[in-house]
Formats: C-alpha cells, structure tokens, sequence
C-alpha cells in the first residue's frame, strides 16, 4: 500500500506520485485495442482457412465473436470475475446496437449508391415528368444513344399536393378531437369510445384505408353526383388519395398531440382560472403554446409516416405521367406508386434500365424528404419548446 | 374595491366524500386573515370553494352560501368565470407562464382575456401590479426574459404581481410561501402586509409564526379523523387563537402538541 494516497489533510495539493491503491489491479486502457487486433487477426486467418477466400461478412461476425470471448477471458485473468460479467455484458449490448443499425445503414447505402450517381447525371429528373417518355426513348438510353429522359416532378408535386391535403384535413380534427379527450371529455364513456376507436385505427392496414377511402367516394359519387362511367372514373383523384392518407395520419396525430396535452401541468390551466380567464381560452392561450412544439413534431412525425404510403395511393389517385397540381379532378402520381410503377411496369418492357434508375432517383428523394421531415420534427421541438426555467 | 366574505352553512365535497362541514366565518374587508391547522383537515380545499375553483375538480361540488358583500357566489346561474376575476389566487408552487416572458405574465389576465390596450397603459398596468409586487426593482431589466427564469420567490411574487394586476377584491393564498426560502418568505410577508390596504387576504399556512405575523384574524380547522370532514373549530383575533384560545384543540395545535 503506498502512503501518499491516504493524505487527506487540509492544505494545498502536494503533488501526488507513485501508483494509486484504488487503481490497483486493473488492465492497462489498451488492452482492448490488442485484444481487436488479434481478434481482426485471426478472424481473418480462420476466415481464410475455412472458405478457401477472403469473406468480408465471415470476418467481420468472427472477429466481432473472438473479441467478445476474448475480453471475457482476458477480464477474468487480469481483473474479476464480477468485471468480466460486466465486460460480457457490456459487449454484448454494442453488438445488439450494431446489429440493429446494420439494416438501417444498409437501406440507406442501397439507395444512395443506387439513386445518388442517377441523380447526379442527369439533374432535369428533378423538374421533369413523364410525359414525353415512351419505350423507344428508354431503349436507345440503355443503348447508350441517348441520355436518361423523364423525371419525377408529377411525383414530387403528387405527394406533396395529397399529403398537404391529408395534413388540411387531419391536423383540425386530430387537434380538437385530442382537446376534447384531454380538456372536455374527462374519461366519460364517449371519451373512453374515441380513444378505443382511435387504438384500432392505428391498426388499420394502409390498403384498407385506401379501399375505404375509394369506395366511400364511389358512393358519394354515385349518389349525390351520377352514376355515369365518367363519373365514376372521376372518384379516382388526388383528394381521395387525401382522404385514405387522413384515415391513417388522424390516430397518429390524436394519440401524439394528446399525450402533449396530458403533460401540461394542470398548475397551469388552474394559474390561468383564477385570473379570471375561460376554459376556451385557456387552452388557445396557454395550454396549446405550452404543448405547441410537441403536437407540431407529433404532426410532422404523422406527415413523414403517410409521406411514404404507397399501397393506398395506388387504389385511389391511379396514375399519371404527368404534373397535375388539381387535387380535385384526375390522376395523380405520388413519389411511392412512382417507383412501385417504373419498377413493376418498366417504360420499355425490354429495357428496364433506365425506369430503374428513376426509381432508385425518385426512392433516394422519397428518403430526403422523410428524413428532412424527421430533422424538422426535432428542431421544432427544440426551438419552440419553452424556455425551461433558468436556474 | 375589497369585499368581505361570509360563509353560511358551507359544506364542500369530492363526489360523495365531504371534506369539509358546516363553515360558518365572516371575513372582514381589508384584513388579512390566515386559516391553519393540521395536514388534510380541509384548509386548500376551503380556500378553492372561495372563487368557485373547487368544481374545476371531476365530480367536486359545494352545498351552502358564500357571500362576497352581499352577492351569494353560488346563486344558481352566477358565472364561476366572473367570481374568479373578483377572487385572485396564488398557489402554493410558483406557476409563472413558461411560454410567457416576466411582463406578459404580469399582462395574462388581461391578454388572455383579449383585452386591448395601447403599449403605455400596459406599461402602466406592469409598473404598478409589479411595484405592488415589490418586484419592480428587481425585474425592471429583464422584463421580455422568460417569467420561469426568475428565482422561486421572484417567481411566487410575479404571480401575486399578475394576480394583483386583474384588480381582484380579495386575494386567497394556499401556503405561499411553503417552496421558499426564508428571505423570499420573508418579502412574501412584508408584501401580504401592504396588500391588505387595498385586498381581502386569505392566507394558508403551516407555519403559526406566520399566521401570527401576518395576519389579524385566524382560523383554526381541524378533522376528527381519516374520513371524517375538516370542520372550522375556532376563529378569532390571531392574538387570542395563539395566546388565549377557548376550545382545546386549538390550544394543544397551537402549542405544538399534536398535528
Ligand atoms: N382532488 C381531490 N379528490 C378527492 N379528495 C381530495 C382531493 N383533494 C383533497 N382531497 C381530500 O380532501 C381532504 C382535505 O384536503 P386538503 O384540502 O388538501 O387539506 P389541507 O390543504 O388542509 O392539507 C383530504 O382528506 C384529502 O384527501
Ligand atoms: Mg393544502
């Protein structure tokens, strides 16, 4: 034991020196970085041996296993038995971390070496469609006669035009259906019924939402306007598309915009009564800019969950090759059915080449624009949240 | 400005269970009166029933008489909303506005009311809520800073200052100063002292130092046991309920015995 790590008297700091007791016993910091190399080591080695050729996945998952057993081994030699159980552990739970980004970081590879080359060569996909794309045009592209034709603007614009329509629709009723939960309707039966209600629409398949939302137009069709095939034709249209999307983006926005609501502390609605103000205004004025940046990352994080729906769209707003900003009247394409479309039914049938380098273009914007709507989920939640007390 | 409070008969109960029985008590205008007793006889839930804030609980409701002057506040057809602008409250944890900077919580009552007024009667209505506050010295530089970065008893001041700011007759207060420190405490008690010039202060405390302090009268409430309703026992000069009370209990809680 040495001495100078006891003096605990008053006084200024003598310099300390020499070991420290408390330390005593442990494996120097490194050890780990020799216990990867040799792990990186003899994966490699084994890796060789067994499959006659270098498999960078085999070495990976085997160096991964020779380090976890070798910081164990190593731990229990140097140290204790208690830190190996800890470094074990420890080990293991990087490893559930790294395999559950493994899919994650995978996607986003496939789609960026896929879309971002298409993407970088021919820019105009970004502000054309495909109108003025047919087979032949494809076919001399994969020929290397021609460079890449069409684009994905009717996408883009398709998605935006219904998602902000399904927004018009959702975020009024989502909002004043979770004030009434929370502000108005304190766990009465009707407030118990909304939120079972609510519960099972989260569960809704988003092909039933679709087929909902086209069949209920096709009657409201039929019954208030005609029954005429044009009419009929007419149901499939960007506002139906709205219609299915609002099914699917209402209990989401409900459900986040409500637990907001819960956490406003009562203190405060209470704080706002005894001045003298009304419920009504109590919640415009002070519980609704208290909740306001988590009900408005809750809508974004809604948006950015519909944005992506392909299956719903695809039964109700048909398909267009070309940009059609009028919700209200004839198909519309969004980003999802797009490259469900240029993949399923390429341009040329014979060279399908080019409609899928759209689609990878198209599916990297599609991840851009869910991701930028994730971004902006949390920076308005940061900047818009009150200012916590400053103490 | 400044009324009295008389209760008749005053019975307050959560669903089925009555909390509090049978208060009769007359509060006189422009006196500072403190209700005391031990944890759960009933004090926060008497306090609440004075402005009509008690039924913002599910299920709660007040059978008697509660007068302001002459006006019984439980007439049928009296707006709970009007009581409240006449009886301001001030709650035992500081609850400024978080989204709200130190003078828009002075202004609340009135922005969230909708009121309109032009930038130098606001002004106005902040100095003079604020220096009735004794605050205005201490806020004059950061008056659009957050009203939650202030100090606990800043804060506590800053809601007496938005309540005093609405121009209420009477004041309730439910254990102010319970979250402060002793020099908040402190300001709070000298501040109670200047508002009974122009208000009827209700105070609840848990600390017989300050009921004596600050206050000219006080009651005494007391529970007979679990389940059973918070009843007034005794009310009187504050100096004869802590040097010469009449009933027992008040005798043996003011000395400290029990509670
Ligand atoms: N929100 C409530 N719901 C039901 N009972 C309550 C509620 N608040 C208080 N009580 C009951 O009312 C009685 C009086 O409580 P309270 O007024 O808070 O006492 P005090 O403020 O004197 O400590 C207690 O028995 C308490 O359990
Ligand atoms: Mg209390």
């Amino acid at each position: 034991m040495s001495q100078s790590t006891t003096n605990l008297t008053a006084g200024p700091p003598a310099q300390k020196t020499g070991s420290n007791s408390l330390t005593a016993g442990l494996m120097p910091g490194w050890t780990w970085i020799v216990v990867a190399g040799a792990a990186l080591v003899l994966g490699a080695a084994i890796t060789v041996v067994l499959s006659d050729q270098f498999a960078v996945v085999g070495w990976v998952v085997l160096s991964g296993l020779l380090y976890i057993v070798g910081m164990y081994l190593i731990t229990l030699v140097l140290e204790t038995r208690r830190r190996a159980t800890d470094m074990l552990w420890k080990n293991l739970v990087w490893t559930a971390f790294f395999i559950a980004l493994v899919p994650l970081i995978s996607v986003i590879w496939t789609v960026v070496a896929n879309g971002l080359p298409t993407l970088i060569s021919n820019p105009g996909i970004l502000t054309d469609d495909m109108s003025n794309v047919v087979g032949a045009d494809d076919q001399a592209t994969a020929a290397g006669e021609a460079p890449l034709m069409g684009g994905i603007l009717h996408g883009l614009i398709g998605t935006l035009t219904i998602t902000l329509m399904a927004m018009v629709f959702s975020v009024p009723v989502g909002l004043l259906a979770s004030i009434y939960l929370v502000e108005y309707g304190t766990d009465n039966w009707f407030s118990k019924a909304i939120r079972f209600f609510v519960d099972v629409m989260t569960g809704i398949p988003s092909i039933v939402a679709g087929l909902f939302a086209f069949s209920g137009m096709t009657l409201f069709v039929s019954t208030f306007i005609s029954d005429s095939p044009a009419a009929l034709q007419s149901v499939k249209m960007g506002l139906t598309a709205s219609i299915a999307l609002s099914v699917l983006m209402i209990p989401v926005v409900v459900r986040s915009t409500e637990e907001m609501l819960r956490v406003v502390p009562n203190e405060l609605r209470e704080a706002s009564y005894a001045l003298g103000v009304r419920k009504w205004r109590t919640i415009t004025k002070v519980v609704l800019p208290t909740a306001m940046s988590g009900i408005a990352s809750g809508v974004t994080l809604a948006i950015a969950r519909v944005a992506g729906e392909t299956a719903p769209i695809l039964v109700t707003a048909g398909y267009a090759v070309s940009v059609n900003w009028n919700v209200f009247s004839g198909w519309v394409t969004a980003l999802p059915v797009y490259i469900y479309r240029q993949l399923i039914n390429p341009t040329a049938p014979a060279a399908p080449d080019p409609a899928a380098a759209r689609a990878w273009a198209a599916a990297l914007i599609l991840i851009l624009i869910v991701m930028g709507l994730n971004l902006l989920a949390r920076v308005i939640a940061h900047y818009f949240a009150p200012q916590k007390s400053g103490r | 400005m400044s009324k009295s409070i008389t209760a008749e008969d005053l019975n307050v109960y959560y669903g089925d269970f009555r909390a509090v029985a049978d208060v009769n008590i007359e509060i006189a205008p422009r006196s500072v009166t403190a209700f005391i007793g031990p944890s759960g006889c009933g004090k926060t839930t008497f306090l609440r029933s004075l402005n009509r804030m008690h039924e913002e609980v599910p299920g709660a409701r007040v059978k008697g008489d509660l007068y302001l002057d002459d006006d019984n506040i439980y007439a049928p057809g009296v707006d709970p909303v009007t009581v409240r602008s006449m009886v301001g409250m001030v709650f035992q944890r500081p609850n400024p506005f978080p989204t709200m900077s130190v003078r828009e919580n002075v202004l609340a009552g009135h922005k969230l009311n909708g009121t309109r007024m032009s930038k130098s009667e606001a002004d106005d209505i902040v100095e003079k809520a604020l220096r009735g506050a004794n605050l205005f010295n201490e806020v004059k530089d950061r008056m659009d800073r957050p009203g939650s970065g202030l100090s606990g008893g800043q804060q506590q001041r800053l809601c007496i200052a938005r309540t005093v700011a609405v121009e209420p007759d009477v004041i309730l207060m439910d254990e102010p100063c319970s979250a402060l420190d002793p020099i908040s405490t402190l300001a709070i008690e000298d501040l109670i002292a200047d508002l009974k010039e122009d208000y009827t202060v209700v105070i609840v405390t848990h600390n017989m130092q300050q009921a004596a302090r600050v206050s000219e009268k006080t009651a005494f409430f007391n529970i007979a046991g679990v389940g059973e309703p918070g009843k007034m026992v005794e009310y009187d000069q504050t100096s004869v309920i802590f040097n010469n009370p009449s009933n027992e209990q008040t005798e043996r809680y003011v000395a400290g015995k029990f509670g």
